[in-house]
């Protein structure tokens, strides 16, 4: 990641930070803010946050960025797909749904974003909505009821804008 | 206490008072029972990570004592059946998760998991191997402490004690469940990383997982060359937690057969770092009265402990002006025998004499590899590796016949002996700043509110009466108190003129290169106790009395302070954070 060292700008890092009034109680805030620029977390942010904020250090806020599944290390994709594994998903068949979105975009071994950084697959637990079951969410918008040929359709479609 | 307010609790039956303690598990100490454990450190947040101190508390089932605090009337039971069955499964549980090479391990014979796993006779692992493509390098990157994650149990530790005492968290969990681990920001090396080497992660560790590296391989083969000529010191706290290592209480003062032990395998010159303690105060107490005559960069900062000089220059770089320029016991002894001992022994040059110095440190290793002090002390060996040498030539430690250490740049007075404990730099520096401003000695030379080294005194202040000018003296240990001093400072509070920061919690009595001690808070104190009173009960308590120090000085040295000294005995700093990965933008 040290490639994108320069690609980070300390300065909107800092008004994060200066906005959670570089609070150590309020890190989880300040990091979804920063995935939110950076659709993830860089490592020299993250260095950058536990060296600012006192009682933080690198290390704990590594460690706090690596316990919570919605913080990521790597780069997401344009189009994060969400599905959702919650009980009711899990058994209305939220599993077949996953494998056909693996099928359809293929990743490297142990990454979870395609290889030209379109989409970003992961599983979620509950999302709240189980009267939809199966569900998926790309990007904040809902997709219910879905079904392994659904998916792709749908899929299909975003590629077909993005090559617009 | 009266008899009516006295509490109570049954361990195995048998009634035990308990007034302050804040568990079962220190209650259950008290009544004899030493229940095991691998995550509770007396010095330390509990924790209750590792389970092991489990007991059966009736009414209130399977509890764990560091965590469960003590009530009257509780019946606890510390050796039921389900007890046993649970801590033996705790054990196989953590074995098998566990590298267990114990025969190459460096902790081998001191580790709690070996130990206890002997006690409760865990002879089968009914779980699978930790598969060879799962093991996790091992990091001997820093030239004070060796990481190996493969022998990691996850009690916290080391990540409690590099928060609550240096407030600097160079390690913590990383992930969660099954895959979490202790790890360094991005798994970064040691060395890469703004660890200060103080070792107290390496000091609480039950296992393996981090350990002091050794460097006892090299003093051999200095031992074993015809071409050169061995010296050796000893630090001052070293003489009182050595001999734990031979059953000796801690506290017994031994280095009178540590000199002989020294000779015994094979050192040619046997010094001591108190000597040089005493030439530390020379220059310090001169640097400090420059400093307070011309008022200028005050407060002064004590500048023996290398894991605070580390933590100055990657923390504050802008206010390196305050530490002393003085250097360390260890460096000062080092670049004074090289340069001076050819006049004294036979057959010694500047180009064959070797220096090995014997520390209750881990930061001394890195300290001697400092860009600023190289080539001056060869070999830094902790007080545990140099009873191990002891050890391995099978010499009677106890039965040795005591023996003086070579002089001069042997003999040393009572200020520089308390050099290892909290408090000890800043009191015997005020001895000889006070003869220094008056001609006359403090008529009371014990400054006890600068002395302790329990965790109730990791701050403590005094003030001196100098021919009718305050002088306020601000002493801590544990970077964390370091940390707060330096605000006040920052914030233009601080009303003190000296600070004494010693890293390790109650200062190098406590070190990393000590004999094991994280379990009983107790072992630091009765060290303080055995230096301080070696310093009662020697002729010269003060430094500038010492006549080797008055003889040093009259013969080449001049004056503390001379262009000699400063050339000799002074050293610089340079801000360490500049190039770090700190160091962004």
């Amino acid at each position: 990641m040290t490639e994108l060292k320069s690609s980070i700008d300390f300065a909107k890092i800092d008004k994060i930070l200066s906005d959670c009034s570089y609070e150590k109680t309020n890190l989880i805030t300040i990091l979804q803010k920063v995935q939110e620029i950076y659709k993830f977390l860089p490592e020299d942010a993250i260095t950058y946050i536990g060296d600012k904020i006192e009682g933080l250090s690198p290390a704990t806020v590594f460690g706090v960025a690596t316990f919570y599944a919605q913080f990521s290390l790597e780069p997401k994709g344009k189009y994060e797909i969400k599905v959702c594994d919650g009980t009711a998903c899990h058994v209305r068949g939220s599993l077949p749904v996953l494998e056909a979105i693996k099928a359809k975009l293929p990743m490297e071994n142990g990454k979870m974003t395609t290889k030209d950084g379109l989409f970003s697959v992961e599983t979620v637990s509950c999302l709240g909505a189980c009267g939809l079951a199966p569900v998926v969410v790309i990007n904040e918008k809902v997709y219910p009821q879905m079904t392994p040929e659904a998916i792709e359709v749908i899929i299909d479609t975003l590629i077909r804008e993005e090559a617009n | 206490m009266t008899e009516n307010n006295k509490k109570t609790l049954f361990i195995n039956d048998i009634e035990v008072e308990f007034d302050k303690e804040k568990s079962i598990l220190e209650v259950a100490k008290k009544a004899g029972i030493e229940i095991p454990t691998f995550c509770y450190r007396p010095d330390l947040t509990q924790f209750g990570a590792c389970r092991m101190c489990v007991v059966e508390i009736e009414k209130r089932g399977i509890q764990a004592s560091c965590t469960m605090p003590p009530e009257a009337g509780l019946r606890v039971y510390t050796n039921t059946k389900k007890v046993r069955k649970i801590r033996k499964t705790i054990l196989e549980l953590l074995l098998a998760h566990h590298d267990r090479e114990c025969t190459t391990c460096s902790k081998s014979g001191s580790c709690e998991l070996q130990k206890y796993s002997f006690e409760y006779g865990i002879t089968n692992i009914p779980f699978e191997k930790i598969k060879e493509e799962d093991f996790i390098p091992i990091d001997s990157s820093s030239y004070s402490i060796q990481r190996d994650m493969n022998k990691c149990i996850l009690c916290g530790a080391c990540v409690r004690a590099c928060r609550e005492f240096q407030g600097l968290s160079v390690l913590d969990f990383y992930n969660r469940g099954y895959r979490a681990k202790v790890q360094t920001m991005a798994n970064k090396n040691m060395f890469d990383v703004d660890c200060v080497n103080c070792g107290q992660c390496a000091s609480v560790c039950p296992t393996g997982a981090l350990t002091v590296k050794s460097n006892i391989d090299m003093v051999y083969d200095l031992l074993l060359d015809r071409e050169v000529k061995v010296a050796i010191q000893f630090a001052p706290s070293v003489r009182v937690a050595l001999g734990e290592m031979f059953g000796l209480k801690a506290g017994e003062n031994s280095i009178k057969k540590m000199y002989a032990a020294a000779r015994k395998l094979g050192f040619d010159l046997v010094f001591d770092t108190n000597f040089s303690a005493d030439l530390t105060i020379m220059e310090e107490a001169n640097e400090f009265v420059q400093r307070v005559v011309k008022n200028e960069n005050l407060p002064i900062f004590t500048s023996c402990c290398p894991a605070w000089v580390r933590y100055m220059e990657l923390k504050h770089p802008d206010m390196l002006n305050h530490l002393s320029t003085a250097k360390s016991p260890q460096e000062m002894l080092s670049s004074t025998i090289k340069e001076f001992a050819p006049k004294f022994y036979e057959g010694v040059t500047k180009e064959n004499l070797k220096v090995v110095s014997v520390m209750p440190c881990s930061a001394k290793k890195y300290e001697a590899k400092r860009e600023e002090l190289k080539g001056q002390t060869d070999v830094v060996l902790t007080t545990v590796e140099f009873a191990k040498m002891i050890q391995t030539e099978g010499i009677d430690f106890n039965n040795l016949k005591e023996e003086e250490a070579n002089s001069p740049f042997g003999g040393y007075s009572g200020g520089a002996t308390i050099f290892g404990a909290s408090g000890g730099v800043a009191e015997a520096a005020v001895r000889t700043a006070y003869n220094m401003i008056t001609g006359k000695n403090l008529e009371n030379l014990d400054i006890q509110p600068l002395r302790g080294v329990d965790s109730s005194s990791r701050s403590k202040e005094a003030v001196v009466d100098i021919q009718g000018k305050k002088i306020k003296i601000r002493v801590v240990s544990t970077l964390i108190e370091a940390e707060k001093a330096i605000k006040e400072i920052k914030e233009g509070k601080a009303d003190f003129q000296m600070l004494e920061v010693m890293a390790c919690p109650g200062g190098c009595v406590n070190g990393a290169g000590q004999p094991i001690s994280c379990k009983d808070a107790r072992i630091k104190e009765d060290r303080m106790e055995g230096l301080y009173k070696e310093d009662k009960n020697l002729a010269v308590r003060n430094s500038h009395e010492n006549p080797e120090i008055q003889k040093l000085y009259k013969e080449f040295l001049e004056t503390p302070g001379s262009k000699l000294a400063h050339h000799l005995l002074h050293t610089t700093y340079s801000d360490k954070r500049k190039g770090s990965y700190l160091d962004l933008k």
